[in-house]
């Protein structure tokens, strides 16, 4: 029994840090949320506890929203000191979502008529506890009204106003929305905003985008910057982006939009900006991992889908330089072939069986392996190296192994996994690594409940403490 | 003149399954530089191959493939599989059927996309190529039969979008750096086969499969939706380091490329074929080839464009249904005593009246003169 559920557990956590109920490489978006929503009714059904512990978890905030919503939801069966936990993970993780997805979250809520007094009092809680109200206000301004009269909460000062009535009011003594009134009628008022609200009144006066982009520029978050540098450079506008701080994977995705031959013009810029990265994601850890052999997938499925561009492969190209950090010495084997890993991109089919073989030929003190798990050419021969590998060269398990897979598996309820000599864990991003690959001694060596359930409430003390 | 199919120079490779859809790679070590897809299949998009303006080389334009080559902007088909001397050479090609479309048909294609014929015309010209009609105007033979050869007569085929799997099966295919080929299996019947000289070409290529037309038993066979097995790999635990891993899994290949050449595409690879040259140029020979039409098994027919020694540089198969098989038959016999009926019922061991019944039952009938059936009949 506690044999299967710690196993329950272990592929949950998976789950929830790679699945986002959007399309993949292998399947479509419908099969990834049917099976994901499944898992998670399984789940809260079997181990509420240690569902909602996997909040303290570095799972995504995709999964976070929906454990969440699932809490909420099912809030009558949950004793009063299940609630009490229950409340504090919430309110703890909620502070740390971005509010878009809070508010998303409040409206799946209001959609599916959850509004117990629990409900209404961790809404009433999170808008209470925010910065900058008349910042989310005029930022959020849908989200935020309906989650106040959702959560039955009358608002205070101009907020009120702002929110529920209609467009008689003369002027408001807050800055924000007082640039916001303006910003209908006069130019230079739409610059005070957020950039997304001002998009908004920039089409309105009909202002040129170049203009507009050079002028709202201070205004712009890191990634409203990121993302608007190929229609600000068509407009000859040049929003400047600090590649310096961007987080690891973050930046890897961003050089993986480049086209290749950009890539190579901009090779050192690049290549110091993800390394700089690197050093921060490795931190006190660099160079402590002594001899690191990995296997890097970039066949045609790392190009992931539409809705997650190239994701695969932009974890696979952030775990190479981390890992490069990482590593005293380090091999890095993409199973193209390629070596040049700046100009990577998805082609071909995936030999992970062969690249294993030339990976533990470096005699690594560490093997790393970050692919989908489709290993196609041929089927399963990774699976049958790993397995005799264990077997019979390396009994005592000299060499640590460790699968990291970014794709979830609608149909396996799971990540894909290699072999069962080898852990798999799901990857969300390459800062993670090393967390997850002390997590992998559960999945490797058929974990007792106890000491995982011990590692629960571990990180659940510590997520709560830190907030 | 019968030819075998010589895949030499082609390796088989690890196959990629998905649903009941097995694909398998052919890739080749030296690609083929002679002989290239015409320049006119990859119009704008030149990066892909790279013209050397000295070295002269022969390009093909596969059967059905749709362009348009004149100033006036009509797209133009190509009617059976054809070579040019020059890829710079943007006259049109000499088999060709000038498609009409109405303005909004024409308008919504995609005019940077490979495109080809909408099948059921293709397959129709396809077999009628192959049948040339009776050569000798024996008595029997309707005028339309002589004046028209076998055409038309519509050929039950599917497109690939039609094919239950293929298309996501293609779309999640992993396509190898050095491949130039693929053997196409529905629910491990091998449905067709395809080969082209070279990778970029093949690149170019892969996404008309499923504009291709395949049979109607694939159709069916698909339609089960049996899952295949995948095959997966199994090594031997007697190894005592890393090298005897290597071989063990090297072992594997080979095996897995033997099983595949010797048994699942043993009724393709191993039969001889009746084909008739069609055109040769430089060192390339294009070919259309017959199978023996053995009834009741695998019968495939197809185009070929071979070098010099007779090794295969592209080929595209066809495969045939049981109705189609028996058909064929007919026709072959027909074909091979001068389309007189006598003899050939004579060489069949039955009577005129049973060939003609026999003609009859597989839909070939409208060829003979309706005066001469009822004599038959009479008879």
């Amino acid at each position: 029994m506690d044999a299967i559920a710690a196993d329950d557990m272990l592929l949950f956590i998976n789950a929830a840090t790679t699945s986002t109920s959007q399309r993949e490489f292998h399947g479509g978006a419908d099969e990834q949320r049917l099976s994901l929503d499944f898992l998670h009714d399984y789940v809260i059904g079997n181990y509420r506890d240690l569902y909602a512990a996997a909040l303290a978890l570095d799972i995504n905030d995709h999964n976070a929203a929906l454990i969440v919503r699932k809490l909420l939801e099912t809030t009558g069966d949950a004793t009063a000191g299940q609630r009490r936990v229950e409340g504090a993970l919430i309110a703890r993780r909620l502070r740390v979502l971005p509010p878009q997805r809070v508010y998303d979250l409040f409206r799946a809520l209001r959609r599916a008529k959850v509004n117990n007094r629990r409900t209404r009092a961790i809404i009433r809680e999170w808008v209470a506890g925010r910065p900058d109200p008349a910042f989310d206000a005029v930022k959020y301004r849908t989200g935020l009204k309906r989650a106040l009269r959702h959560a039955h909460v009358a608002p205070d000062g101009e907020l009120g106003p702002f929110l529920f009535t209609t467009r008689d009011h003369r002027r408001y003594d807050t800055p924000l929305l007082e640039t916001w009134r303006r910003a209908h009628y006069e130019k230079a008022s739409v610059y005070g905003l957020p950039y997304t609200v001002a998009e908004g009144f920039a089409a309105k006066h009909g202002i040129d985008r170049a203009t507009f982009l050079k002028r709202i520029e201070p205004r712009m978050t890191r990634l409203e910057r990121l993302r608007v540098q190929e229609s600000a450079r068509r407009g000859n506008a040049a929003v400047a982006v600090d590649l310096g701080q961007m987080p690891l994977t973050r930046l890897a995705s961003y050089v993986l939009s480049l086209p290749v031959a950009e890539r190579a013009e901009r090779r050192d810029e690049l290549t110091g900006a993800l390394r700089a990265a690197a050093v921060r994601a490795a931190g006190r850890a660099a160079g402590g991992w002594g001899r690191v052999a990995a296997v890097l997938d970039d066949s045609f499925s790392a190009s992931g889908s539409a809705q997650k561009r190239r994701r695969p492969l932009a974890v696979a190209l952030a775990c190479h330089y981390l890992l490069a950090e990482l590593a005293a010495e380090y091999v890095p084997l993409w199973t193209s072939g390629r070596t040049d890993a700046l100009l990577a991109y998805p082609f071909g089919m995936t030999p992970l069986g062969e690249r294993v073989l030339d990976a533990l030929e470096h005699a690594p003190d560490r093997l790393l392996i970050v692919s989908d798990g489709w290993d196609n050419a041929p089927y399963g021969l990774a699976a049958e190296v790993l397995r005799v590998w264990r077997a019979k060269l390396d009994p005592a398990r000299r060499v640590a192994a460790v699968h990291l897979n970014p794709v979830y598996d609608a149909a396996d309820f799971d990540v894909k996994r290699l072999a069962r000599a080898v852990p798999t864990v799901g990857v969300r991003d390459a800062e993670d690594v090393p967390a997850l690959v002390e997590f992998a001694r559960f999945i490797e060596g058929g974990t007792a409940f106890a000491d995982l359930r011990a590692h629960f409430d571990e990180r659940v003390s510590r997520f709560l403490e830190e907030g | 003149m019968t030819v075998e199919l010589d895949l030499t120079g082609l390796t088989t490779r690890a196959a990629q399954v998905w649903g009941g859809v097995r694909l398998v790679p052919l890739t080749r070590d030296e690609p083929i530089t002679g002989l290239r897809l015409h320049a006119r299949a990859y119009r704008d998009d030149p990066g892909v191959v790279e013209l050397d303006r000295r070295t002269h080389y022969v390009s093909y334009i596969p059967h059905g493939f749709v362009a348009t080559w004149t100033d006036d902007d009509s797209p133009v088909a190509t009617y059976g599989t054809q070579l040019k001397r020059d890829a710079d050479d943007a006259g049109p090609p000499e088999h060709g059927m000038k498609l009409r479309f109405r303005r909004r048909m024409a308008r919504r294609v995609d005019r940077n996309r490979l495109r080809f014929l909408p099948l059921h015309i293709a397959v129709e010209g396809y077999l009628a190529l192959h049948f040339g009609g009776p050569l000798i105007v024996w008595d029997e033979w309707s005028e339309h039969a002589i004046r028209h050869g076998l055409s038309p007569r519509v050929e039950e085929a599917y497109s690939g979008a039609e094919v239950e799997g293929l298309v996501d099966a293609l779309k999640h295919f992993e396509i190898h750096p050095s491949q130039c080929g693929v053997l196409v299996y529905v629910a491990d019947a091998l449905a067709a086969a395809f080969v082209v000289p070279h990778p970029d070409d093949y690149r170019a290529l892969h996404a008309t499969l499923v504009q291709d037309m395949y049979g109607e038993l694939v159709h069916q066979y698909a339609t089960m939706r049996a899952a295949a097995p995948r095959f997966d790999v199994r090594l031997t635990d007697d190894v005592a380091s890393l090298a005897d891993l290597r071989a063990a899994a090297a072992r594997e290949q080979a095996e897995w490329a033997r099983f595949h050449d010797l048994t699942m595409a043993e009724a393709l690879l191993g039969e001889t074929y009746s084909a008739r040259r069609v055109y040769r140029m430089g060192d390339y020979t294009l070919s259309r080839f017959l199978p023996t039409f053995r009834l009741k098994e695998e019968n495939h027919i197809g185009e070929l464009i071979t070098d010099r020694d007779g090794r295969t540089a592209y080929l595209k198969t066809f495969r045939l249904s049981e109705a189609q098989t028996r058909r064929g038959y007919l026709l072959s016999k027909l074909a091979a005593h001068d389309w007189h009926l006598a003899t050939t019922a004579t060489a069949l061991g039955i009577t005129v009246r049973q060939l003609d019944a026999r003609l009859q039952r597989v839909g070939l009938g409208a060829l003979l003169r309706e005066d001469v059936r009822a004599r038959y009949r009479a008879a």
